[in-house]
């Protein structure tokens, strides 16, 4: 297996930006660390760390690509889904074009159809997860967790032995219980920070591949937050809101800084970049390092599962820590699974928690920010 | 005696009104320019005098009154203003120029559920204009234009693609009437569909300019299944909502 090494011919059309982002990940592979593009939670990120391989995430945010994508996909597609698509087909994105492995789970339909199209020209592999967390579902992800350690030992001649893997969750938990510690601190009341600066830490981490230094530099941020609030360093009382739905992040991005600039304080991410994948550890005591994988991953509560109660369960126990006065749900344009689950999530929180909730619609593009500030600021309003 | 000023700049019109605490004192509505910081303007030089102790404006230009001492959503006042026309309502329904509104008051009368449709004209006051520009027919003639006619229903629920079923139908030479009926009917299932979601009861409370067709609040109601009252005040909705809301807890008390 030869390692992706040189860059994108159209290296010099790009913004400095990108060229740093570029050279930082081509400095990785000249190093002979291979990188494994993953998209979903559900990834066992511990397989390709176990055998010393950098992971990306490649769910992408900006709109920038959603052009290209459409030449290939329907335009009445989750924006997230054109946008990762675009990033692979343009190579604009560093992560995608120097990623050696691909690596995709059968979670939403619209995901699982179009890594059929991303198969076609880059190395994708698919792993298939139950749609059902019961006995059965477990057992068959953990039969393909272990194949897809196969395809990793296969694809990059290597071993990936029980021990290397039992080091990787447990340096994975550490990350973890780091990310964890930080953004418990939004338990506090009034707030040490504000939920955008805390969001772009999370989301910055999963971008950095010394997993030692990164949670290292956690830790460091939460000892200097938590001695500036014994200082009385915080923000001001607001509305606090806590956030759910869809993957959030760049071009989404947008509901947190209008809550945010319309005086409310948000407090905690539930989404699949905030606490969905953070909360839970895997067990290091069990002696079936595959079982505890596929029982801690296959818990995820993503709308993709039916029912999905692991959801409602994280979300309900998120409201009361961190004293959520309401729920803001950020849906992904025509991101189906997300969007029917509204309807119970509203019931959920206003009839079993009490509080208001809202729901947003939207995609990566900035056609909405005049309607979404005025449906933000009513709601805040109404608080 | 002092008074409190509330603008509405919408996407059509921009009002205007002054309140004494008691009553609505005068009221101005002009069309919203392509500059609306223009409009808006104009609309406070017409209202603004000596004893005036609070300026609150709302809708889609609130933030460009730079003497405004607030800027508050047109959820919030459209709320407050129609509680303040007939106390005796639970909910309202506002109809704009490019947005449509579901509010559900509390037993306060305060807002405590809302839905706002967006990215879409269908369901606006913006597709009956196109229709009415379509059909040749000044806006305020409505209700005369379609009194008594049979309806001919429009399927199409986009506004680009409705303007082409309705140019087929007038090359089919239907009644322009019963096309113009058939688009009432649209817009208004259309509008108890999206209101359906919020478990709107009781007294609804209709605001916004389309209010002005007693045939349309006619029909809403019947979509709707259930009472719609409105008032001659009801397209000023808005604007009464800031201007109460500014005098209870501006400088006026």
């Amino acid at each position: 297996m030869e390692l992706i090494k040189d860059l994108p011919e159209v290296f010099e059309d790009f913004a400095e930006q990108r060229k740093n982002s570029f050279l930082a990940v081509k400095k990785i592979k000249e190093a002979g660390k291979p990188v494994v593009g993953v998209f979903c939670t559900y990834l066992p990120q511990e397989l390709p760390a176990a055998m010393g391989a950098a992971v990306v995430g490649l769910c992408s945010t900006s709109d920038e690509t959603v052009a290209d994508a459409e030449k290939d996909l329907p335009r009445n597609l989750c924006p997230l889904i054109k946008s990762s698509y675009g990033f692979a087909k343009t190579d604009k994105c560093p992560f995608f074009y120097f990623s050696d492995l691909i690596v995709g789970e059968t979670t939403c339909d619209g995901k699982k159809k179009m890594y059929e199209y991303l198969g076609e020209f880059k190395p994708v592999y698919v792993m298939q997860l139950p749609n059902t967390q019961n006995e059965d579902g477990y057992e068959m992800y953990r039969k393909e967790i272990i194949r897809f350690k196969e395809k990793l030992e296969e694809h990059f001649q290597v071993e990936i032995t029980e021990e290397s893997i039992r080091e990787a969750i447990h340096q994975k938990n550490e990350e973890r219980k780091a990310l964890k510690g930080l953004y418990q601190l939004m338990r506090l009341d009034p707030l040490p920070m504000k939920g955008s600066d805390l969001f772009h830490v999370l989301y910055g981490s999963t971008f950095k591949f010394d997993k030692e230094q990164t949670i290292a530099e956690l830790k460091a941020i939460k000892q200097k937050v938590e001695k500036e609030y014994a200082e009385g360093k915080y923000l001001e009382k607001a509305p606090r809101i806590l956030i759910t739905g869809s993957p959030i992040g760049g071009g989404a991005f947008k509901v947190v800084n209008l809550i945010e600039e319309n005086g409310g304080a948000v407090v905690a991410f539930e989404n699949c970049t905030g606490a969905k994948s953070t909360e839970e550890l895997v067990d290091e005591e069990e002696p079936d390092v595959y079982k505890a994988l596929a029982e801690r991953y296959l818990n995820i509560g993503c709308s993709c599962m039916s029912p999905n109660p692991n959801r409602f369960e994280l979300l309900g126990k998120m409201i009361e820590e961190y004293k959520a006065d309401a729920v803001i749900e950020v849906v992904l344009t025509a991101c189906h699974t997300y969007n029917v689950e509204t309807f119970g999530v509203k019931r959920f929180v206003t009839e079993q928690h009490g509080i208001p909730y809202m729901a947003v619609e939207t995609d990566y593009s900035n056609g909405d920010v005049g309607q979404l500030n005025t449906r933000i600021a009513a709601f805040l309003e109404m608080l | 005696m002092k008074y409190s000023i509330g603008i509405d700049s919408g996407s059509t019109t921009t009002k205007g009104i002054l309140y004494d605490g008691n009553e609505v004192v005068k009221q101005v509505m002009i069309p919203t320019s392509a500059r609306p910081r223009q409009s808006i303007h104009q609309v406070y030089e017409e209202l603004y005098m000596d004893q005036v102790k609070s300026v609150i404006t709302t809708g889609y230009g609130r933030k460009l009154l730079p003497e405004a001492d607030k800027a508050i959503t047109e959820i919030t006042c459209h709320g407050i203003g129609a509680a303040w026309l007939n106390p005796e309502i639970d909910s309202v329904i506002d109809i704009g120029g490019q947005d449509c509104k579901a509010i559900v008051l509390n037993e306060q009368k305060q807002v405590a559920d809302f839905l706002m449709n967006d990215k879409c004209a269908a369901g606006t006051g913006r597709f009956v204009e196109m229709m009415m520009r379509l059909l040749e027919q000044p806006m305020d003639q409505l209700d005369a234009f379609v009194e008594g006619k049979e309806m001919i229903p429009i399927n199409s629920m986009c506004t680009v693609f409705a303007e082409s079923e309705i140019i087929s139908l007038l090359a089919e030479e239907k009644d322009p009437g019963s096309i113009a009926m058939g688009v009432l009917h649209s817009i208004c299932k259309r509008t108890a569909f999206f209101a359906q979601k919020l478990n709107i009861s009781g007294t609804v409370f209709f605001t916004g300019g389309l209010t002005r067709s007693k045939v349309f609040t006619q029909i809403l109601s019947e979509y709707l299944n259930q009472p719609v009252v409105t008032d001659d005040r009801a397209p000023f909705a808005g604007a009464i909502g800031a201007a109460v809301y500014g005098y209870n807890r501006g400088e006026c008390i």
